[in-house]
């Protein structure tokens, strides 16, 4: 476990951290090193296939890696399941909206009691579904809908820590700029942990405290870029700052 | 989101499924008595579609009983396919090299004649309504097994990578993802095999051959007999039964879909 007072904070450390599947072309990540802080909202870009996704699995628990070491904070955060969104709501087709946002809290490794049926409502209206959809099964729900069912049965079982895999890269641009805020704000309200897959620049510098940008595979840290982001989303999105934050992300990306 | 087609829609809809076959059966049958009556073919070779109807008619009462007899066997049957099927299933999808070691068996069901197995299977547990169920059982098999199987394997990776993250048990992933996952499989196997299954009951009936048997034992007398109106009307009543029933099993799975999935037979919400 992580020791030391700088390091009690941090939810995830990697050392030196390699995930090599034995492929022909080498490992998909290597040599990596990160301290990823509780709190903090952390975006990870990089090209196609530079590992992004095998790193998010791999913080997951869901990918083992091949040398190195991943060290989880014990913490809270670290004890309970982390959400995770995937690229696809992966809903269970069979179950209705309520029945899906409540199957994290079934399964085993949850330690938090199911909750109320009025719970479960609060949190649907706080992703911006209504009570009316709960009997509605995800064939019923247009995309938008399934991906903030998505969102909440992430967040149901009151996660520290929440990992998002290129969640918005399937919806039109006025619905990714409204589950992006979204995505914030319960972030900010909940006090996450959250860490955000992309390829998309704009929504790194628009949403995170730090952006790390990765390689292409064997994928390794090209830079930590803080953002100094301030609290106002609005304010925030429309400042010169966004810009020159997705410049430097992409000098970073075409120097590589 | 996506709009429910109402009732006089899916009516409609029905009716011109429906429209389609029958108008191909009107202009088959007017072919048939054509070429009949044109031909002046002898009714000792080929009976025209009006004589056929005409001994069917006459025969009706045997018909009824022999047709009736025929669907409980094949049902029964099917039952039980239904229930090995799965469990097989189950085993198969447990491990790889169980599958490995079993699979060619289970091609066996498939690949075995009918012909010859019926009557070692006659002669084993007698001329009864058993054997006959029996051999639909067998040939109902495999489409049951290999469909199950196949949905038991294919659950969605994401999903199966959201229950790894909430460390679900062995347990809980079968009973909530892969139970569930694979029904619209066995669904499918169950449709496919249903026609397996009409076809099984009538060569175990046509081995079986005693007076209290369907329509098997029925087509086998008209044939010695050489009564070939009565024939083809035995012929046709057991095909319109093997289309009867995969239709109805076809309605029945689209209602469980459309209910418990959201989702239809064709791949359409």
């Amino acid at each position: 476990m992580i020791s030391g007072s700088k390091s009690q904070r941090a939810v995830f450390e990697l050392r030196d951290v390699t995930v090599d599947f034995g492929s022909v072309s080498g490992p998909v990540l290597q040599c990596l090193n990160a301290e990823i802080p509780a709190g903090q909202f952390l975006s990870i870009v990089g090209p196609s296939g530079c590992g992004k996704s095998t790193l998010l699995r791999l913080l997951a628990g869901l990918q083992p890696h091949s040398s190195g070491q991943l060290l989880r904070g014990d913490s809270a955060d670290n004890r309970v399941p982390p959400g995770f969104v995937f690229q696809q709501p992966a809903l269970l087709p069979w179950r209705t909206v309520l029945a899906n946002l409540r199957l994290p809290c079934e399964l085993g490794g949850s330690r938090t009691a199911v909750p109320s049926e009025s719970e479960l409502l609060q949190l649907l209206q706080q992703v911006g579904l209504s009570g009316e959809d709960i009997r509605k099964r995800p064939a019923e729900l247009s995309g938008g809908m399934q991906m903030r069912l998505s969102l909440a049965r992430a967040l149901v079982h009151r996660p520290g820590i929440l990992l998002l895999d290129e969640p918005f890269a399937a919806v039109d641009d006025l619905l990714r700029m409204k589950l992006q805020e979204l995505v914030r704000n319960l972030h900010d309200a909940r006090g996450l942990t959250t860490i955000l897959v992309t390829h998309n620049l704009q929504e790194a510098a628009l949403l995170s405290d730090r952006i790390l940008v990765l390689q292409p595979a064997p994928a390794g840290l090209v830079c930590d870029l803080p953002s100094g982001r301030v609290a106002d989303h609005t304010t925030w999105r429309m400042s010169a700052e966004v810009i020159e934050i997705q410049h430097q992300l992409t000098k970073a990306l075409l120097t590589q | 989101m996506n709009q429910q087609p109402s009732v006089r829609q899916r009516g409609s809809s029905a009716l011109l499924q429906l429209a389609g076959p029958l108008l191909v059966l009107i202009l088959l049958g007017l072919a048939w008595q054509l070429l009949v009556t044109l031909l002046q073919v002898s009714p000792v070779l080929l009976p025209g579609p009006r004589a056929v109807m005409t001994a069917g008619w006459k025969i009706r009462d045997s018909l009824l009983v022999a047709t009736g007899r025929t669907a409980v066997a094949a049902l029964g049957g099917l039952l039980v396919s239904c229930c090995c099927g799965t469990v097989t299933a189950f085993v198969f999808a447990q491990s790889q090299i169980i599958r490995r070691a079993l699979y060619p068996y289970a091609v066996l069901l498939q690949t075995v004649p009918v012909i010859a197995i019926a009557p070692i299977i006659i002669v084993s547990l007698g001329r009864g309504f058993l054997s006959v169920a029996l051999v639909a059982c067998i040939l109902s098999l495999f489409p049951i097994i290999t469909s199950t199987t196949t949905g038991l394997l294919q659950t969605d990776p994401l999903l199966q990578d959201l229950f790894r993250l909430h460390r679900a048990t062995r347990w809980q992933t079968l009973i909530r993802l892969r139970v569930p996952g694979a029904l619209p499989y066995l669904i499918s196997g169950i449709r496919i095999a249903s026609g397996s299954a009409i076809v099984g009951a009538i060569v175990g009936e046509f081995f079986v051959g005693s007076s209290e048997s369907g329509l098997g034992a029925l087509i086998q007398r008209k044939s010695t007999q050489l009564v070939l109106s009565e024939l083809y009307a035995t012929v046709i009543t057991a095909t319109l039964l093997g289309t009867l029933v995969f239709s109805l099993i076809t309605v029945l799975s689209e209602q469980v879909l459309r209910r418990w999935f959201g989702m239809s037979l064709s791949g359409r919400n």
